[in-house]
């Protein structure tokens, strides 16, 4: 290991985790949205829609990252939609989380029973307040050992953004072994940078999943 | 109706070789499969015992691997021990050995979840019903734990085959590589032919792994 190797390249790395932190959470917030929205369309079994969310997340959950990525950034521009690097990788990413969300979501409404929804409506709630009050509580708490999962899911899934030449961690790793053959430093930084990013969002994980787990009271 | 370069399919042994290269990544997949289930039963089961060592020593493994992404995982297999033990690892062996690595402690922890599920009072009945240690895994115990773990196993076989993607980024060829060698060869011809290509391979990969989740649901909702 050459310590002086390290420093010179630290910066590089730090540019690079960043890339992967951006573009990563913005992934992940709009997976949410759009794993609440196919959520909401199954749980209420809309018509149409609930066919098109359906296909959606088999396609979406049955298909690895890499090769969405190269539709999205190779083939698409040949039907004439243009798209940079970056946001191919926010809207990949946004693709495969989206159906990890929804069934994430969905799963937690469908776990609250039958019988809470009857209750709440003989104590004279509204369907909003049944909702607000009764249904969404539990549904939240179930789902979160399935999100906070999803979440570092798709932080990880990031690592193959460099396929689509955004200079990610693994890019940069790659472009110095290729460049300095410092293998062992190179990959003790890559591993390094991906334990600062991963390791607080697993704690912050399992301290929330520790903190709404009130649905199973009493079970 | 714009040229969608669907027609480079259709020339030659094209289609063919993007089967071949889907095979080749299947390939990969059923070995570390066929590696990780046996082993990652072991390992699960050893997790349920008392020891702490093993515990802890099976709960580092589980950690270290599942906090890494494959990618660095492969990375670090690949480009890391070659250089410090020096030997020599071809791309396929390099994905065998880290998808195995992953696989088992992945199916560890199903296997895990699966027998802790059994409640005790399982095991207690049997004994009081004068069953032996045997007799209870091989009546009560193992049929229950099988019906919780198959339908998530059969999802880690899918989860295994799309990993194996990621072997195009140490150079093994495989389905994404023969697309880009496909529509390398056939620029001038069909400049378009990146999006059906991609198209296809989308395709294919849904279809190679839409069947196994459905049997996973399938058995899910049957055995509930």
């Amino acid at each position: 290991m050459s310590p002086e190797f390290i420093t010179k390249y630290l910066p590089l790395y730090e540019k690079a985790a960043w890339l992967t932190v951006r573009i990563g959470f913005a992934g992940v917030l709009l997976s949410i949205v759009i794993g609440l929205l196919c959520a909401a369309i199954l749980y209420y079994r809309i018509p149409v829609l609930t066919g098109l969310t359906a296909v959606y997340i088999e396609l979406s959950r049955n298909t690895p990252l890499l090769v969405q990525l190269f539709f999205l950034y190779y083939g698409l521009p040949k039907i004439g939609v243009r798209t940079d690097a970056q946001a191919c990788g926010m809207a990949g990413l946004a693709f495969l989380g989206g159906s990890y969300m929804a069934e994430a979501f969905r799963s937690g409404l469908e776990a609250v029973e039958k019988i809470q929804m009857e209750s709440a409506q003989s104590l004279g709630m509204n369907r909003y307040q049944t909702m607000r009050y009764v249904i969404l509580p539990q549904a939240f708490s179930i789902s979160v050992p399935a999100f906070v999962a999803n979440v570092i899911f798709l932080l990880k899934e990031t690592s193959v953004f460099s396929a689509i030449s955004l200079m990610d961690l693994m890019f940069t790793a790659k472009d110095l072994i290729g460049l300095y053959y410092k293998t062992t430093e190179s990959l003790f930084l890559l591993v390094v940078f991906y334990l600062i990013i991963l390791l607080p969002v697993s704690i912050l994980g399992a301290a929330l999943e520790r903190r709404v787990r009130y649905a199973r009271f009493g079970a | 109706m714009p040229d969608l370069g669907l027609e480079v399919l259709l020339k030659g042994q094209n289609m063919a070789r993007l089967f071949t290269g889907l095979l080749a990544a299947l390939k990969i997949s059923l070995v570390s499969v066929v590696i990780s289930l046996p082993l990652g039963i072991l390992l699960g089961t050893l997790m349920t015992w008392k020891n702490p060592f093993i515990k802890a020593a099976l709960w580092v493994y589980l950690e270290i691997i599942r906090i890494m992404p494959q990618m660095v995982l492969l990375f670090l297999v690949f480009f890391g021990t070659t250089r410090a033990f020096g030997w020599d690892l071809s791309g396929e062996s390099a994905s065998v050995i880290v998808f195995s690595l992953w696989g088992t402690a992945e199916m560890s922890d199903l296997v895990r979840g699966a027998l802790i599920s059994i409640p005790a009072h399982q095991y207690e009945s049997g004994e009081a019903l004068g069953l032996n240690k045997v007799q209870i895994y091989r009546y009560i115990v193992v049929p229950q734990t099988l019906r919780r773990l198959i339908p998530l196993s059969i999802n880690l076989i899918t989860r295994m085959i799309k990993t194996t993607s990621l072997v195009l980024m140490i150079g093994v060829v495989e389905i994404l590589k023969v697309a880009q060698q496909i529509i390398e060869a056939n620029r001038t011809a069909s400049p378009n032919a990146a999006f059906g290509i991609y198209l296809v391979v989308f395709l294919l990969y849904f279809f190679a792994c839409w069947p196994i989740s459905m049997a996973a649901r399938y058995l899910e909702q049957r055995w509930r």
